[in-house]
């Protein structure tokens, strides 16, 4: 297994997202702070395997978001994130 | 415990992240390694094909094991199911695959995401792309086309190790039957026995340029699979010019899902 294996996509933190958001989140926007790409966040890269889940961008692969659990509490760092857009 | 069939207001967020209690009705063997799970689940709001949810299992000692599986089932069956692969050294797969019982309770919710999901009044063509267990979601889609009467052009191309391993592979050849516009095709990667007609190799340009309707017919895409049959199917389909804006994927890793 190489660390592509280990490489999912947006979609596999969903459940994990609608518990931070609470609003479906895979087909929201996510604007990343670093290069400026625009995905859906479905589309974006996921890994599971860290210490709690990290987003990537697709385009430049900088982390947009990690989110820890720890006890009762859900750790989220969103400062690779510039906007969220979700549909209304 | 209440059943959710019957339920008709429109699956939302709100309710995907409480855990619910899910009631096993029926256990089936589909292929030597994977079996399709059918629940009873008290409150389920209803979902969309090719969404999926996630399981909670909770040992006597407190320590809780999570997986995602996408929904086997289409929103018009009813019932939730799941069709689940054992992975040998797998925590969850094992017990789901071969020990669950019928009345056996666990914790599940949902429904998750709105990205990889296919509804009758979004069209087609509809191209779907599956490798092993990935055809779950897109057997969902497929049950919705069904049960809707549509007649949308819809091609699946899955692949799989031998053919003892293509799952619901009964009920696929069943649907191309039914001669309404879905065609079915398949590829045997490493064994394919005496008088098999599909492909025998991995999923390449070349058979996906032989299966897919040319980039023009804008075909509605569902690849899902493992990372790198994902990625490979992918960019060999925009790499014929198909619009990755029409393209949507989901991968699964090898445990099947995240842990937590």
């Amino acid at each position: 297994m190489n660390d592509d294996d280990l490489r999912l996509d947006g979609n596999a933190a969903a459940g994990l997202l609608t518990e931070v958001f609470a609003v479906e989140m895979t087909t929201a926007l996510g604007t990343c702070a670093h290069c400026g790409a625009t995905n859906a966040l479905g589309t974006v890269q996921v890994y599971v395997h860290a210490p709690g889940t990290v987003l990537r961008c697709p385009a430049c692969t900088n982390v947009l978001m990690t989110i820890v659990r720890s006890h009762e509490h859900l750790h989220v760092d969103l400062s690779g994130v510039r906007r969220v857009e979700i549909a209304g | 415990m209440s059943s959710a069939t019957g339920a008709t207001e429109a699956p939302g967020p709100r309710g995907a992240a409480t855990w619910r209690s899910a009631e096993l009705v029926e256990r089936r063997g589909e292929t030597p390694n994977a079996s399709t799970l059918t629940f009873d689940v008290s409150g389920w709001p209803g979902h969309h094909a090719g969404q999926h949810l996630d399981v909670r299992l909770t040992a006597e000692d407190g320590y809780q094991a999570q997986r995602s599986y996408s929904i086997a089932s289409a929103p018009e069956d009813g019932r939730v199911a799941l069709t689940v692969e054992r992975f040998e050294e797998g925590e969850v797969s094992p017990y789901l695959v071969d020990e669950m019982q019928p009345g056996d309770v666990l914790e599940l919710r949902g429904p998750i995401g709105g990205w990889f999901v296919w509804h009758i009044a979004d069209g087609g063509p509809l191209l779907l792309v599956a490798g092993g267990s990935g055809v779950v979601p897109l057997r969902a889609m497929l049950r919705h086309r069904h049960a809707n009467a549509s007649h949308v052009p819809a091609r699946l191309l899955v692949s799989a190790r031998r053919a003892e391993d293509l799952l619901y592979s009964a009920e696929l050849a069943e649907l191309a039957e039914a001669d309404d516009g879905f065609e079915l095709l398949a590829t045997l990667t490493r064994e394919a026995p005496a008088g098999w007609t599909g492909f025998t190799r991995r999923i390449d340009r070349e058979m996906l340029e032989e299966v897919a309707w040319s980039p023009r017919e804008l075909a509605r895409t569902f690849v899902c699979g493992p990372t790198a049959f994902v990625e490979a199917a992918a960019d060999a389909l925009v790499g014929l010019g198909h619009d990755p804006a029409l393209i949507k994927t989901e991968r699964f890793g090898p445990t099947g899902g995240s842990e937590t």
